[in-house]
């Protein structure tokens, strides 16, 4: 391969003057940590209430829930960026259209809110189906016992259900975090994006993505070590991976 | 709030967005699918066949591909696959690669990952008794395999492979950072061009809504049909 190396290139000084490569890198490491928690957020909360819509024996509650799923699920991620960035403003009225155009740090509150809703979907389901593996004689328990609805859920089914599906959520975190990258598309400058900038500056191509990578790969390190402890943490004894 | 629409501005670009656009990412989905799913079988095999090294490697692979976002591998292979092309050809300089040919590298070295770890599931589905019974009818590995585990486990996952699919349809618009033509591509540049970026999103949004539902409701029939009783 006749590629010129030149590793050497992370501490030579980057032209938007703020420093050096690796200074800019990792500006898009917290940028792309920033966007991946609010979302993440988002995409809990959310989930967490489709996914219990969607359990609940009310048929209408379950239809919604439904529709939700579907709608987020069929679209590609970076559609759905495009029509929270450029379609939701011009659909508004005149002033809040405006309101949202000017908005600072637009692409980094639509990546946030965008990469949320569409993971909500996937953590909607992963809940669904770990309230569908708890045994039936749960819910019917905490009836007998003169629990209403909702604290059947908060104190029985969600705890639990939440426990059993610890694992799963670990990897739609990690798509999560990955997923933000599609938000280079709207002009979020994270991780890939800087990466790509770097390239585009300094034409070292392979350096600037193998730094890319290598931080990517430390933060799934992070995330799965972290996840894993959690787990320990939480696990009931006598129950589902409890000692 | 439709009343300044320009409905009309879909209508003109049909025959491109569709002929042009919509072919090249089903053409690429196809043959991604299909490039993932033979070198995802590879992959599932090596981490299989009990040799550590293999095995390692593949583990490897698989899990270096599946902890990177798909933009970034794009990009990676974008600017790698010249390289590749000029190792490959013995050239004295990097070769021209066409975007077609660059995204199907990318995209099906991406799958297979992913494809990979469904394969493994389906053969670690099937009882060990049946690959034994298959060598001591004296089956070889190849055979056992050809004839014996990949076909049970290719049928018993194919509506998850299917449903990969459906993801990977949906990834391909990301080629969107490469300005490729994409079907979204198609959308993006006539919106820009007429001005019509309401329009056209949506329209976009509403092509990949229908193909996407359409598509996982003949996953689950299909899945409802070949569903195995056991």
């Amino acid at each position: 391969m006749n590629y010129n190396w030149n590793w050497g290139i992370f501490w030579q000084p980057s032209p938007n003057g703020t420093g050096n490569y690796l200074d800019m890198l990792l500006s898009g490491l917290v940028l792309t940590i920033e966007t991946a928690l609010l979302a993440w957020i988002i995409a809990l909360v959310i989930g967490t209430i489709v996914g219990v819509m969607r359990t609940l024996p009310s048929k209408a509650a379950s239809a919604i829930g439904f529709c939700y799923v579907e709608f987020f699920r069929n679209i590609p991620l970076l559609v759905q960026l495009f029509l929270w960035f450029f379609v939701l403003p011009e659909l508004l009225p005149r002033s809040a259209g405006l309101w949202l155009k000017q908005m600072p740090n637009a692409p980094f509150w639509t990546a946030s809110i965008g990469v949320g809703l569409f993971m909500s979907v996937r953590v909607a389901e992963q809940l669904r189906a770990g309230i569908g593996s708890l045994p039936r004689g749960q819910k019917m328990a905490a009836t007998a016992l003169g629990l209403t609805t909702t604290q059947a859920y908060s104190y029985v089914l969600l705890p639990i259900a939440f426990r059993v599906i610890l694992p799963p959520l670990t990897s739609e975190f990690l798509s999560t975090i990955k997923n933000t990258s599609v938000a280079i598309t709207i002009g979020l400058i994270e991780l890939t994006g800087q990466a790509r900038a770097m390239q585009e500056f300094s034409f070292q191509v392979f350096e600037a993505f193998t730094a890319a990578t290598v931080l990517y790969l430390l933060i799934n390190i992070v995330v799965v070590i972290g996840m894993r402890l959690l787990e320990r943490q939480v696990a009931i004894p006598g129950y589902i991976s409890g000692k | 709030m439709f009343s300044n629409f320009d409905f009309d501005v879909i209508r003109r670009s049909l025959p491109y967005l569709f002929l042009d656009g919509m072919t090249f990412t089903l053409m690429l989905t196809a043959l991604s699918a299909v490039g993932g799913l033979v070198f995802g079988t590879l992959l599932a095999l090596m981490r299989l066949s009990g040799l550590k090294l293999l095995g390692r490697i593949a583990g490897l692979y698989v899990d270096l591909m599946r902890s990177l976002p798909l933009v970034l591998v794009i990009f990676w292979f974008y600017f790698l696959v010249p390289y590749i092309g000029q190792w490959l050809t013995g050239a004295s300089r990097p070769i021209r690669v066409g975007a077609f040919a660059s995204t199907l590298v990318t995209f099906i070295m991406f799958e297979a990952a992913y494809f990979s770890e469904i394969m493994r599931a389906g053969i670690q589905s099937i009882s060990k008794g049946q690959p034994a019974a298959a060598s001591a009818l004296g089956l070889t590995y190849s055979q056992s395999m050809r004839y014996i585990v990949l076909p049970q486990a290719f049928r018993n996952m194919l509506p998850v492979l299917l449903t990969q699919t459906i993801v990977l349809f949906q990834d391909t618009s990301l080629v969107y950072v490469l300005s490729i033509p994409d079907f979204l591509g198609a959308a993006s540049k006539v919106a820009q061009r007429d001005g019509r970026l309401v329009e056209m999103y949506l329209f976009a949004a509403a092509v990949y809504f229908v193909i996407s539902c359409f598509a996982s409701w003949g996953v689950r029939r299909l899945q409802a049909r070949i569903a195995i009783v056991r």
